[in-house]
């Protein structure tokens, strides 16, 4: 069991990455990556909302009837981002005021549903929680990465101190303006799936092609 | 599994019932914590404004409140005429809610700055140093291009020059029209004039870079990047500035410093 929790834990990391290898949640990923210091509550703030809300949903998967089992894992997880965002706004109101509606919409991200749904409605509740933190870690870990990337080369920063002095405030590094917007952040997590794949291939999906489908003797053709 | 219909139903209810209590718990043990923040990041706001602290130093709570209490003091005026009100309590009155108020705004004509309706008091805040007067702090809001932009417009006491401009609520592109809270930015309106010498409201952020305060008094450097924006902060200074705005209580104070 103790071998099974760490592989549930540290599985979503990199093997099961939900940005890289599931590709879920990149909307998130790409407003909140512009500063390490937003990147690093987001990431905290979807790691508490994925592993409370696999822990509930895995408390009472068995009395949820089916019919409307998406509606009340919905309804949990809202509740959770709300209260979520309640407690940053009391306790890092800097940090809440940047990540603005970005908290908010932690709801809408598919991770968090996608682990409920797929882990939390079939597993007891202790593993669903290791299950959700590891999800947000690989969240995390992704979130880190590419903020790290952006931050430094956008704004010469890490975690807001001065790493590269930009030439506006009399140094001699131009920063890169691209970094600061949306698509910096689609190239970077591109580049991130490309690595991991090229370092795990086995993570690269099947050429997929209509014609391959139509061979006579393929498994779940579409004759 | 089937469920019957009575089970999901009462299902769904406890859920909802469960759910809103979490919700509803913390909002309400959460609530002071959080309007005191609130209160807080506008303190900070007006005092780095005021010369009195540095955008990012470390200061508890009573530190900001004590330094607040002890050189800033609140005002609400009638906009129109200019004058000090004295039956609404400075410390509770909330313009944007004054604002709201159909009972205590009126409409505004149409403005670039998209503002809606005009509060018929607002809350200014003069900085004192000694006994004088060293600054008045005016707020300020107007659209820019996402969403409306909240700040304080500080000017010294002969009303023309300008001692600093700060934003305390917008949501801008980060990077871009978000600049408006880059302190070297901000560093670049010390000291450019508000007005020409007849009165009339003339600073405009600019496209491109503007000169030193002295050669180029009315302009200010734009944001790259964000013109919308910058229009948005000229729009906004000459609504407030002018006469809708806050022109009658400036006019009055020229009037009594003799400048």
């Amino acid at each position: 069991m103790a071998s099974s929790n760490r592989e549930i834990l540290l599985d979503p990391l990199i093997n099961n990455n939900p940005i890289a290898l599931q590709v879920l949640g990149l909307c998130s990923a790409l407003a909140v990556t512009t500063k390490m210091s937003t990147a690093f509550v987001m990431s905290l703030a979807v790691i508490a909302v994925t592993a409370l809300s696999n822990t509930a949903i895995s408390l009472i998967r068995n009395l949820v009837p089916p019919s409307i089992r998406i509606i009340v894992q919905l309804t949990i997880i809202a509740s959770l981002v709300i209260i979520t965002d309640q407690v940053l706004q009391a306790f890092v109101f800097d940090i809440s005021k940047q990540l603005t509606v970005f908290v908010g919409l932690i709801i809408t991200n598919c991770i968090i549903m996608g682990r409920a749904e797929a882990f939390a409605m079939q597993n007891p509740p202790g593993p669903s929680f290791i299950d959700g933190v590891g999800n947000g870690l690989g969240y995390g870990l992704v979130l880190m990465a590419v903020a790290f990337i952006r931050e430094l080369f956008g704004s010469g920063k890490v975690f807001g101190l001065t790493v590269l002095p930009l030439v506006t405030e009399g140094g001699w590094y131009q920063p890169n303006g691209l970094m600061l917007l949306a698509p910096a952040a689609f190239f970077l997590i591109g580049c991130f799936i490309w690595a991991v794949r090229s370092w795990k291939p086995e993570q690269v999906e099947e050429d997929f092609h209509v014609g391959a489908l139509l061979e006579p003797g393929h498994e779940g053709s579409l004759r | 599994m089937q469920h019957s219909t009575t089970y999901i139903v009462g299902f769904s209810l406890v859920v909802c019932v469960v759910c809103a209590l979490f919700v509803a718990s913390a909002e309400v043990s959460l609530r002071p914590l959080k309007e005191r923040n609130i209160l807080m990041d506008r303190q900070k706001n007006i005092l780095a404004l005021a010369g009195l602290m540095t955008m990012g130093e470390k200061m508890s709570a009573e530190e900001i409140a004590n330094r607040f209490e002890q050189s800033i003091r609140p005002r609400v005026i009638d906009l129109a005429t200019g004058e000090g009100n004295t039956t609404l309590d400075p410390n509770t009155f909330d313009q944007r809610s004054a604002a709201r108020d159909p009972a205590s705004s009126k409409p505004a004509p149409a403005n670039p700055s998209k503002v809606l309706r005009i509060p018929n008091q607002a809350l200014i805040y003069e900085v004192m140093d000694q006994g004088k007067l060293s600054s008045i702090i005016i707020p300020i809001q107007g659209y820019g291009l996402w969403s409306v932009l909240y700040g304080y417009l500080a000017l010294s006491p002969d009303t023309r020059t300008i001692l600093g401009i700060t934003y305390y609520d917008q949501k801008e592109t980060a990077g871009l029209g978000g600049e408006v809270d880059n302190p070297n930015w901000k560093a670049k309106w010390v000291g450019r004039k508000a007005f020409d010498e007849r009165g009339r409201v003339k600073i405009t952020v600019r496209k491109g870079p503007a000169g030193p305060p002295d050669q180029d008094p009315y302009q200010v450097d734009g944001l790259s990047g964000a013109t919308i924006t910058s229009r948005g902060v000229t729009n906004m200074l000459h609504f407030w500035l002018g006469q809708e705005g806050f022109g009658p209580y400036l006019a009055r104070l020229r009037g009594a410093t003799g400048a």
